[in-house]
């Protein structure tokens, strides 16, 4: 060991913080949050030009600024919040030390480097090739270099992390196995090796290609091995955000999972069966098997879905069971009305939970389904999808632990406590309005990366339908909403930052709900978890809500599809 | 609680509540539906991609949708040959910066075999207000057979990015009633 570790010890939770990790989640925050920042300009800018009464770029500019809003959100600001996680649901949950800091410094300073370089690449606009970057369509070789140098980063954070847990393994800092947190983020950084390596598989070609090495690169296989990447990238972040949930509910309420079990095999599923998500982008592709299609797109028989659907109900069960253990036992849902709504962390995690079930994951299933694909593929309807998972899923997620991160390992008190309460709420209706609207769009025929739907620059002349235009402009309205939520969650961080009330470093801070405060520091955690005590009737209703809707929604799109042009 | 190692320390072999087990199978039953209306709808349902499609080179691709076009070409629109090609053969439309090329006329309820490939980058054929989206790629042909059954004009939208030109590349499926009328 080259560096002497030190640690302190948290007076909130008890735990052991070594304190190299402490600094490495802080500078992942901060620079996941700065790219949060930037991103989210991009997105509000592209939002804004589709609008048709602002129509605020010009084309080329917009489809600059688009490629830009893809890559700073959906890869660098949510990776570089994964780097913190897996620092903390490894060395700070485990009491350990952190495995090879200094690795984890190199691979910090790579994904910036990276990060950097690429962005430069699509601002100097020789690279304007969307994020997905499909060949034969050729970005400067600088566009690809940065992307490769920030995934051997993420890479290199990944290995920090299992090292970590071999190391506290090792030395014993934990009794028993691992908390089901940590299991969660070892399924993300698991997901994390595949996502890379397959990204490794087609950049690097493609950056030999761009430089001249390398002849032709077949376009088919490109995208193939690309959403290998791509979409494997976005299970990374499901499984993220999964583990957030239940950490949330953990800290804010003393939660426990119904079953361990049940709850880790939900993640063990994620592991075998979220990779094959690359065919959700090959549906409508020549030459791939309908066999080969409705495998891998229905994850082997919906076997991903499957586990969703388990933490669907284990999240929220778990949530009421605490609830109920903490006094709240009234009828059907008095444990839901009297959660801490006014906690940004719990409102947040919980807007998360809704949103990213009902909108997007109901949505995903819809749009990949291979028939059903037809009608919606490359629409406005797929961005609208991946805004409720990625944004109102997995980015309002991981909002909602910031609540908990600036505290505890930042240690300042979050400023304006009034506005962060309402800060999710904002947040989250104008992302669950961006996703609804883009949706109801892309059922409309809407296409996604489009510039103008008027067509008025065009040879030949199409009208899509009054209604397109209504929803463009109220996805518009919700992007600004979603945006003053943003930025006021921008403000809030930065702000705690470098100018929040320093927590004493003996103050015990006041993370979980009096009622949950009580009911775990009894002489006995109360045992509800066991299969005689279970009772989670709000939750049951909920979930059968969810499944009405999923059943209808689904059927309803299959209605859809039997009424265009018959095809064979 | 989740964020620390679980109470019991063989969780594994602890029961799992009735409530959670019948929602898992509820789910894996739902999965195995979805799963299998995948299969149904290609024995039943009438909206089936074919699996067609072949390696072409886009030069050899061009030159066939050329000599197709000047074959059965009626008329011209916006310089754009329009094309009225027999029904049930096989037509050829291709994809290039930032076109649909040619424009066709087809008559409804009649079945036609529809080459789709691109020139150069990838395009997206959405067919506008049917709604009804296919990826075209450069190098492969993909046929798809089509039976148009409603009458009227119909929209090519590029959906997917191409270049600066991108949102101005639209081509046009014209469908008329035909001489058969209603027959199928």
């Amino acid at each position: 060991m080259t560096t002497p570790t030190r640690f302190r010890t948290c007076p909130t939770t008890g735990l052991k913080v070594d304190l190299s990790a402490e600094r490495l989640i802080k500078a992942n925050a901060v620079a996941a949050i700065v790219f949060l920042a930037v991103g989210g300009l991009f997105g509000l800018l592209v939002a804004l030009t589709r609008w048709p009464a602002v129509h605020l770029l010009p084309a080329d500019l917009f489809y600059l600024v688009l490629t830009a809003h893809g890559l700073d959100v959906l890869l660098v600001w949510i990776i570089f919040f994964e780097m913190a996680v897996l620092y903390f649901a490894s060395a700070v949950l485990l009491n350990s030390r952190l495995a090879a800091p200094r690795w984890a410094w190199a691979g910090f300073g790579l994904m910036l480097v990276g990060a950097v370089i690429t962005n430069v690449a699509v601002l100097q606009g020789g690279s304007t090739v969307m994020f997905t970057s499909y060949v034969p369509m050729q970005a400067a070789p600088h566009f690809y270099l940065g992307i490769i140098l920030f995934a051997v980063g993420a890479l290199i954070g990944c290995f920090v992390f299992f090292g970590t847990l071999v190391i506290a393994r090792d030395e014993r800092t934990y009794h028993g196995s691992i908390p089901l947190v940590t299991f969660g983020a070892l399924t993300a950084a698991i997901i994390a090796v595949f996502t890379i390596a397959s990204g490794a598989i087609i950049l690097i070609p493609t950056l030999l290609w761009s430089v001249g090495y390398i002849s032709t690169i077949d376009p088919l296989m490109y995208k193939t091995v690309w959403w290998a990447m791509g979409h494997s990238s976005q299970q990374i972040n499901v499984a993220a955000h999964v583990s957030l949930w239940y950490m949330i509910a953990a800290m804010v309420l003393g939660a426990k999972p119904l079953s361990e079990k049940v709850s880790r095999m939900a993640f063990l599923m994620y592991i075998l069966f979220l990779q094959l998500a690359s065919a959700h982008h090959l549906l409508v592709e020549p030459g791939i098997s309908s066999e080969w299609k409705i495998f891998n797109t229905s994850y082997a028989i919906y076997l991903a879905v499957v586990g969703s659907m388990i933490h669907g109900m284990t999240v929220p069960g778990s949530i009421e069971a605490a609830q109920r253990r903490n006094g709240f036992t009234q009828g059907m849902f008095e444990w839901l009305r009297k959660a801490p709504w006014g906690n940004p962390a719990f409102a947040g995690m919980f807007l998360s939970l809704i949103l990213f079930g009902f909108l997007g994951g109901i949505s995903g299933v819809v749009l990949g389904t291979e028939q059903i694909n037809i009608i919606m593929h490359n629409t406005l309807y797929v961005p609208g999808h991946f805004h409720a998972t990625v944004v109102a899923g997995t980015t309002l997620a991981f909002m909602a632990a910031t609540y908990l991160l600036l505290p505890l390992i930042f240690k300042r008190k979050v400023i304006w406590p009034k506005l962060a309460s309402w800060q999710p709420y904002l947040f989250a209706i104008g992302v669950a309005g961006i996703s609804l609207f883009m949706m109801g769009a892309g059922t409309l025929g809407v296409s996604r990366r489009h510039w103008d739907i008027t067509f008025a620059d065009s040879i030949l002349q199409f009208d899509y339908p009054a209604a397109a235009f209504l929803m463009m402009g109220l996805n518009g309205l919700s992007a600004v909403l979603a945006s003053v939520g943003g930025v006021v969650f921008i403000l809030i961080a930065v702000g705690t930052v470098f100018v929040g009330e320093r927590v004493g470093d003996d103050e015990k801070l006041e993370i979980a709900t009096p009622e949950a405060a009580a009911a775990t520091a009894g002489p006995t955690v109360s045992e509800y978890g066991s299969e005689k005590e279970l009772k989670i009737p709000g939750t049951t209703a909920m979930v059968a809500v969810f499944f009405t809707v999923f059943v209808l929604y689904y059927f309803v799109n299959w209605k859809y599809l039997s009424e265009i042009w018959p095809l064979s | 609680m989740a964020i620390s190692p679980p109470t019991e320390r063989v969780w594994w072999r602890t029961p799992i509540a009735r409530v959670e087990l019948v929602w898992i199978i509820i789910a894996l039953l739902w999965g195995v539906t979805m799963f299998s209306m995948m299969i149904y709808w290609h024995g039943r349902g009438k909206q089936n991609l074919s699996n067609e499609a072949y390696r072409v080179n886009p030069q050899a691709y061009m030159q066939k949708v050329q000599t197709e076009a000047e074959k059965y070409k009626i008329r011209e629109e916006a310089g754009i040959p329009v094309v009225k090609p027999p029904p049930g053969t096989d037509i050829y439309m291709l994809a290039r910066l930032w076109q649909w090329w040619p424009i066709f006329e087809l008559e409804k309820n009649k079945s036609y075999r529809l080459h789709l490939s691109s020139l150069d980058w990838q395009h997206g054929f959405s067919l506008q207000p049917v709604n009804l989206n296919l990826q075209v790629y450069p190098e492969y042909d993909m046929v798809v057979t089509i039976t148009p059954d409603q009458a009227g004009e119909f929209t090519v939208v590029c959906n997917e990015y191409c270049g600066i030109g991108h949102h101005q590349m639209i081509g046009k499926i014209y469908v008329t009633e035909g001489a058969g009328g209603e027959q199928q």
